[in-house]
């Protein structure tokens, strides 16, 4: 009895402690996204809280939660309460099975990558049930667009995820990461590097697995759901105070969950670049955040280069080019590693 | 202990949640509370040691079925009144329906009360250390391919079936070509044309 509760209580340490990490980082990611963003525009972005404005995320959050909440009339009140909570709790969940270094994970799933896809593809439920719940043209539309696009891009990052896993041989996220330390560099007769990571062999998936991300997760080009233009703010519409925090929150940290995904998928996770003295000397977290916030640079230089895609071509090209190329990508690396005898 | 905590916890949302999908007054009330349905069938899952079943359960139903049943219902203009009429005539149907399925679930559970040996040993998927996955992966794959093959088939042409049902190709439409925009140059997009003045062309 004793032992059950000092191990749940482990474990709740464990939960709080990443929990707290990745809301700090998901701070200064949001920053990040506004300093580039503005970078790219010539503008200066945040830069009056704190020292060249790196506090500004937690002025913002302050500002929002001494907000009062407003909750329309025409409202169904609990699902338009539930939906921003089931939002952000969700993406916050998906954490728990993310290895950030060997070992470093609350959760050790051997079907880890399931749990991943199967709780990014609820994210659409709370801009579903936001939507819905507010009783009001823009969200409604707003939602009914997110459900169609938010459906499409999962069956591309399914296929993308199924390439991948057939390569590895494990569903286990940490396994995953670990048959990345040999691979082409290393047939090849180097030392362990960069080479050995999925990105190089599965490159288009990889270009497939990074756009479907930013459609995924509604980033711009792909952010149909709040088109400013059509929609006013979308699904976020008749949102105010800590709801539309929450959501802030959930779609910020489902980006950080998808560059973590990319990261362990295809940029070897916690792997250092070269495995020569130096560079392992390097703790695994420290490798696995560079990666993550690489990525993270190449999400928010999207948005700041990408125009907006029109509706129509969004589903296409989810459907007429991602589908067919990550399918035949799929029966090609099948056949491959066949053919060739490096079923894992 | 805390695996029979859980249970009664998940089994009982599990059924309060059932109950309320078909007592609740608003269709999108009714499904939400199918999503939580599942969600604590995946749990259940998860209990039993069938952690792929349960991923799987989310991914598919949760994911993909309901948001379809979500998108659906919420356009829907249902009259509520209308529908709550009907249930009498409807209720004999429905009463035998889940009649047999009731007797049918007490014959599993008298089964494996009396010889659970037997459903156990069919049960169980294959010794040793192989996973969940691998297992469900060589039954599925390797042992029963062509059954699978023929399910998958019949499914495509399920799929196929409906798509012919529903295509309208319209008449005088503009369609968006992208591969003939692409291919487009200054060449067979532009026409230089000399006009006298006062003429016109």
């Amino acid at each position: 009895m004793n032992e059950m509760i000092i191990l749940v209580g482990l474990i709740a340490l464990h939960s709080v402690a990443l929990l707290i990490a990745l809301l700090i980082v998901v701070s200064f990611l949001i920053y990040a996204d506004r300093k580039v963003w503005a970078a790219v525009q010539l503008r200066r972005g945040p830069n009056v809280v704190g020292p060249w404005g790196v506090l500004q995320s937690f002025a913002d959050l302050l500002k929002f939660v001494f907000k009062e909440v407003i909750i329309p009339d025409g409202a169904n009140k609990g699902v338009f309460v539930l939906a921003p909570i089931i939002s952000a709790a969700l993406s916050l969940a998906a954490w728990a099975v993310i290895p950030v270094a060997e070992g470093w994970e609350v959760a050790d799933l051997n079907v880890g990558i399931l749990y991943l896809f199967a709780l990014s593809s609820l994210g659409v439920y709370g801009i579903i049930m936001g939507g819905w719940a507010s009783n009001s043209k823009y969200p409604f539309l707003s939602a009914l667009r997110s459900a169609a696009q938010m459906v499409s891009y999962e069956v591309s990052i399914g296929f993308v995820i199924i390439t991948v896993l057939l390569c590895a041989g494990s569903l286990n996220l940490t396994e995953i990461v670990k048959t990345q330390e040999t691979g082409l560099g290393t047939m090849l007769g180097l030392p362990n590097s960069f080479l050995d990571w999925y990105f190089i062999p599965l490159f288009p998936m990889f270009i497939v697995f990074f756009v479907s991300a930013l459609a995924e997760t509604n980033r711009p080009p792909f952010d149909l759901v709040e088109a400013e233009s059509e929609l006013v703010a979308g699904f976020m519409v008749e949102y105010s105070s800590t709801p539309y925090l929450l959501f802030m929150l959930g779609e910020y940290v489902a980006i950080t969950l998808m560059c973590a995904m990319t990261t362990i998928l295809f940029l070897g996770g916690w792997l250092p670049i070269i495995d020569v003295a130096v560079l392992n000397w390097i703790p695994g977290v420290f490798w696995f955040m560079a990666k993550l916030c690489f990525v993270f640079f190449m999400f928010a230089m999207v948005k700041a280069i990408v125009p907006r895609y029109r509706y129509d071509q969004l589903m296409r090209l989810g459907w007429k080019v991602f589908l067919p190329l990550s399918l035949a990508w799929v029966v090609i690396t099948a056949g491959a590693l066949v053919a060739f005898g490096w079923l894992p | 202990m805390v695996a029979a905590l859980f249970f009664y916890l998940f089994a009982s949302v599990a059924i309060a949640s059932a109950v309320m999908v078909i007592s609740s007054r608003n269709p999108v009330h009714s499904v939400l509370f199918l999503i939580l349905c599942f969600f604590n069938a995946a749990g259940l899952f998860i209990l039993l040691g069938a952690e792929f079943l349960a991923m799987i359960l989310v991914v598919v139903y949760v994911g993909a079925v309901a948001v379809l049943f979500l998108f659906v219902v919420m356009m829907l203009d249902v009259d509520f009144v209308q529908l709550r009429q009907g249930m009498l005539n409807y209720l004999p149907v429905g009463g035998t329906i889940g009649l047999i399925v009731l007797v049918e679930l007490a014959l599993v559970v008298g089964t494996w009360a009396i010889s659970s040996d037997a459903l156990t040993a069919a049960a169980a998927p294959s010794s040793g250390d192989v996973t969940n996955t691998e297992a469900l992966g060589q039954i599925l794959y390797t042992k029963y391919v062509y059954f699978f093959q023929a399910a998958g088939l019949v499914l495509l042409v399920a799929m196929i079936g409906a798509i012919v049902l529903t295509l309208r190709h319209k008449q005088g439409v503009k369609r968006q070509d992208v591969s003939v925009q692409v291919a487009r140059n200054p060449a067979t997009a532009m026409e230089v044309v000399k006009v006298k003045p006062g003429q016109g062309i």
